[in-house]
Order: C-alpha cells, then sequence, then structure tokens
C-alpha cells in the first residue's frame, strides 16, 4: 500500500531529514512510526501525503509514485489518505459538524448523505453531542476526536496521523488509540507517529523507529 | 443535474453569507462600485440623447438665405427665377417679413415687446431645401447662393448641428477614457476586497488544498464573490442613473416648456441596461480571477 524505496529529503539550508529511507506497509497493516522529535517521523508522513516532495528514491502510495505525481492528480490522491494533523488544523469559524462536513464538500458529496456520514463519524468518536458548538470550545482530547472525524467522514483507505496522542494525559490517549484500533479492524491502513512510550507498550503493532533520519 | 444545481445554490448562499458578514463592509464596497459605474453611464445617457437631437435636427438640412432690407417685389421674383433654376435645389419657401413677425410674435410670447418696434426689423427670406445633403455640397451651394443679388446672409442651419456633432464625438471619447480609468479603479476595488478575503480565509484554503480540494475547487467562491459583487454595484449604478434621471427630468420638462418645445432625457434601454450588468459583471470576476491567481499560489501547505 506504501512503499518507500531509498528515500533522500533535504530541506532548503541542508537539513537532512530522511536517509535513504526503504520500508514497506502492506494493505490493512497497522504501523507505529517512533522516535524521537527531529527523527523525520513527520516528514515522513508528509511525503506519503505529497505536502513534500522527496530529493531522491521513490514514494509509492497505491502504486502510484508519489513524487513523479502532476500538481493537478495531487487532490485526487489525498482524498483516499486521511489526515490527522499534529496541530489539528480545525476551523474555528465554523461548527464541529461543518469541520467535518468540508471533506464532503470537496468531493461535492450529496447534501443528505453528507449529513448522515457526518453524524456517522461523529458518533465513531463520540462527538454526535458537541455536533452544533465551535471546536474551540473543545478540549485537547475532544478537538484531536475531531480531526479523527474529518479524517475518516471519507472513508479513506489509507490514514495517517501525526503525534495523534501529543498532549493528551493516558486515559484520553488510550481512548483515541481504541478508535485507531477499531478502523484497523475493518481493514484500513494505518501510519500513526507517536513517542508515547504508553501507547506503544500494549500492543503487538510493528514499529518504524527513525533515528536521525535513519530508520534503524 | 439537480445535485450540481443544489451545490451551486448552497455555494451561492455562503458567498453572500460572506459578503454581507459585515453588512456596511458589503454595501460599501458595492456602493463605491456603483457611483464608480454611474459616472460614465450616466455621461452615456446624456451624450445619446444629444446625439438623438442632433441626428433629429440635421436630418433635413436647410439653407436660410436672407435678403437685405431694401429688397424690392420684383428684385424677389427675379430670385425666385433663379433658384428654381437651379438644379441643386428641391424646394424653396418664400417667408415674407411680415408673416415672419407674425410667427415670432405667437410663437415666443414676446407680442409686447415686438408690438413696441416702429418698423419690422425682420428681412424677407427664402428657405432652400438643397438636393444633395453631404457637409461640401452645402457649403458649395450656401457660398453660391450668397453671391445671388439682393442676398445678404444666407446661412446653412444644419451647421451648428455639424458643429455638435464633433463637440459629441469629443465627448464620447471622454467618456470612453473615463469608463476605461473607472473599470480600471473596479477590477482594483475587487483585486483588494479577494486579497483580504483570502488572507482572512487562509486556514480554511490551507486545509481545504490538504484534504483534497482542487484548484478549481478553491477558486470558484472567490470568483463568485467577484462578479456577484461587480453585479451587484451594476444594479447600484443602473439605479444612481435611473434615479438622477427622473429628478433632472422634472426641471428639464418645465425649461423645455419654456422653449415651447417637448424634451425629455430618455432613461438607460434595456439593451443598454443588460450591456451595463453583464460588463460590470465581468469586470468583478475578472477583478477576483487576478486576485486568485495572484495570491493563491502563495498559500502552500506546510
Amino acid at each position: 500500500m506504501i512503499s518507500f524505496n531509498q528515500v533522500n529529503k533535504r530541506y532548503p539550508g541542508g537539513y537532512e531529514a530522511l536517509k535513504n529511507v526503504s520500508f514497506d506497509i502492506a494493505e490493512g497493516e497497522m504501523v507505529f512510526l517512533t522516535g524521537h522529535s527531529g527523527a523525520g517521523k513527520s516528514t515522513l508522513l508528509k511525503l506519503i501525503a505529497a505536502i513534500e516532495r522527496p530529493n531522491s528514491g521513490s514514494v509509492l502510495v497505491n502504486n502510484q509514485n508519489i513524487g513523479a505525481l502532476k500538481g493537478a492528480a495531487l487532490p485526487y490522491l489525498r482524498r483516499n489518505l486521511g489526515i490527522i494533523f499534529q496541530d489539528h488544523k480545525l476551523l474555528f469559524d465554523r461548527s464541529v459538524f461543518d469541520n467535518v462536513l468540508l471533506p464532503l464538500q470537496i468531493c461535492s458529496f450529496d447534501h443528505r448523505e453528507s449529513a448522515k456520514r457526518v453524524r456517522a463519524a461523529l458518533d465513531k468518536v463520540g462527538l454526535l453531542k458537541r455536533e452544533k458548538a465551535n471546536p474551540i470550545a473543545l478540549s485537547g482530547g475532544e478537538q484531536q476526536r475531531l480531526c479523527i472525524a474529518r479524517a475518516i467522514v471519507n472513508r479513506p483507505a489509507i490514514l495517517l496521523a501525526d503525534e495523534p496522542t501529543g498532549n493528551l494525559d493516558a486515559a484520553y490517549a488510550q481512548e483515541i488509540m481504541d478508535i485507531f484500533r477499531s478502523f484497523h479492524q475493518v481493514g484500513v491502513t494505518l501510519a500513526i507517529s507517536t513517542h508515547d512510550e504508553s501507547v506503544l507498550q500494549d500492543s503487538g503493532v510493528r514499529r518504524l523507529s527513525l533515528k536521525q533520519g535513519e530508520l534503524q | 443535474m439537480r445535485h450540481a444545481l443544489a451545490l451551486h445554490l448552497a455555494l451561492m448562499r455562503s458567498v453572500l453569507r460572506r459578503m454581507f458578514a459585515s453588512k456596511l463592509g458589503g454595501l460599501l464596497n458595492i456602493l463605491v462600485i456603483g457611483i464608480a459605474l454611474s459616472l460614465p453611464t450616466g455621461m452615456y445617457v446624456l451624450l445619446k440623447n444629444a446625439q438623438g437631437l442632433v441626428e433629429q435636427l440635421s436630418g433635413s438640412p436647410q439653407i436660410s438665405l436672407f435678403l437685405t432690407l431694401n429688397a424690392q417685389e420684383q428684385d424677389i421674383a427675379e430670385l425666385h427665377k433663379r433658384l428654381e433654376a437651379n438644379e441643386s435645389i428641391a424646394g424653396i419657401e418664400f417667408v415674407a417679413r411680415d408673416r415672419a413677425l407674425e410667427q415670432l410674435k405667437q410663437s415666443t410670447g414676446l407680442a409686447d415687446v415686438i408690438g413696441s418696434l416702429e418698423k419690422n426689423p425682420l428681412p424677407d427670406a427664402f428657405i432652400i431645401s438643397p438636393r444633395q445633403t453631404e457637409p461640401q455640397a452645402l457649403d458649395a451651394l450656401r457660398e453660391e447662393l450668397a453671391q445671388l443679388p439682393r442676398v445678404e446672409q444666407a446661412q446653412l442651419d444644419s451647421a451648428w448641428a455639424h458643429k455638435l456633432e464633433a463637440l459629441l464625438r469629443f465627448g464620447r471619447l471622454a467618456v470612453l477614457i473615463l469608463a476605461s480609468l473607472l473599470s480600471v479603479a473596479l477590477i482594483a476595488v475587487t483585486f483588494n476586497t479577494i486579497r483580504l478575503q483570502i488572507l482572512t480565509q487562509r486556514d480554511e484554503i490551507e486545509v481545504s488544498r490538504l484534504i483534497g480540494a482542487t484548484n478549481g475547487f478553491i477558486r470558484r467562491p472567490f470568483l463568485y464573490f467577484g462578479a456577484l459583487q461587480g453585479l451587484l454595484g451594476g444594479i447600484t449604478a443602473w439605479a444612481i442613473v435611473a434615479a438622477s434621471l427622473m429628478l433632472l427630468n422634472r426641471p428639464l420638462d418645465e425649461l423645455s416648456q419654456l422653449y415651447a418645445s417637448q424634451f425629455s432625457i430618455q432613461p438607460l434601454n434595456p439593451g443598454d441596461s443588460l450591456s451595463l450588468l453583464l460588463f460590470s459583471l465581468y469586470l468583478g470576476w475578472l477583478g477576483a480571477w487576478l486576485s486568485v491567481t495572484r495570491h493563491l499560489s502563495q498559500i502552500e501547505p506546510r
């Protein structure tokens, strides 16, 4: 599903974020990306979503070479991805409901069907009762779950999560991980970056450990 | 199809909501555009009316031949013969000086003043309708007639109409320049409005890009906004012009009655009105398009 082959990523200024990284993630697999901050976890996820392009090597998603993808094709790639951002990127000028609606609006989804899907996604993350609230009124954990609802509402095959439990206490973090596990069970491919040892311990999930841009 | 229409309407609603999110701001923008467009439009209407007047007057040019005051009846008869013999004259009307004075009394209401005159100051006159109406032919004929004996003055009635025509050409050019300048101003106003919109919606644009919005999807609301703002500005301009003409026509009516004529300014006809609205819509769209093209590329997700 996702395949990195000798990928290098160097940022302007010479900072090497990823060095010669190769790995494969199978369809329906769940993978943790671990490592200290600055190890290249975020960069790796950005390469999958084509927010950044590799300097050398190839990134394949769904057998498409991301590095060679034309600008006009990018939106259609991203519609197959659900991305959970480290900084949430929620929109505070609209309700919880409308935040989750946005991906469906972008795909020109039918109005009534959209509403059903939005409520299903909110129900999944336990925010159905807050649909009219402004995201600014939500707690950190709730905002994180809202971000998840937005990522899954158009039922993507691949879910990318960048530090989804970053600032949450253990109980909240566990809740979020449970949600991810339920997606894993229905066949979604997940790549989750985290440096949170508490969520890593219990599972038999494969880890990709990054250290200073290199895969360990 | 119905689905597409519903999406369209939803987009329109959200654009309107955004435009009047701050009521005063939205209205002020539309007013600025409306006033800017109403200036050349109003001038155009006035020019077009003047044009109609000129065409009406210069359609059948005439030459007035004023005779010397001491012209005797036999002089007049002789002149009449010579005029009839002239190939380039289509019609001749003789206006005797007494009849001319009588007409003047009736048509101007200056009977008292005229009655107090000791003798008739008006000369006898021939009103000549030329066969050809080209300016050169008219001038040549006028020159020729002026040379005839007992002719004091030969006056081409349409001469002033030609002068006015030249003046109108100048006016049309002035309107064109003004309209061009104000069109650029309209584009600039829209450009800036859209620029501010893009800045305030930076987050939304960035997130939309990240979750798969095409460029078209992102541009569309801004283009709609620009076009709609232009259209509303055009409607405002139309209303300003229509209201101004209504105000102007009342005193003009009184004025034209004093001159014993019927004249009123005709408002914009449907064709011109439609052109105005389409043009303003297009300018708004163009301003938005330029702005979106310029500014959206600067917002790349990180």
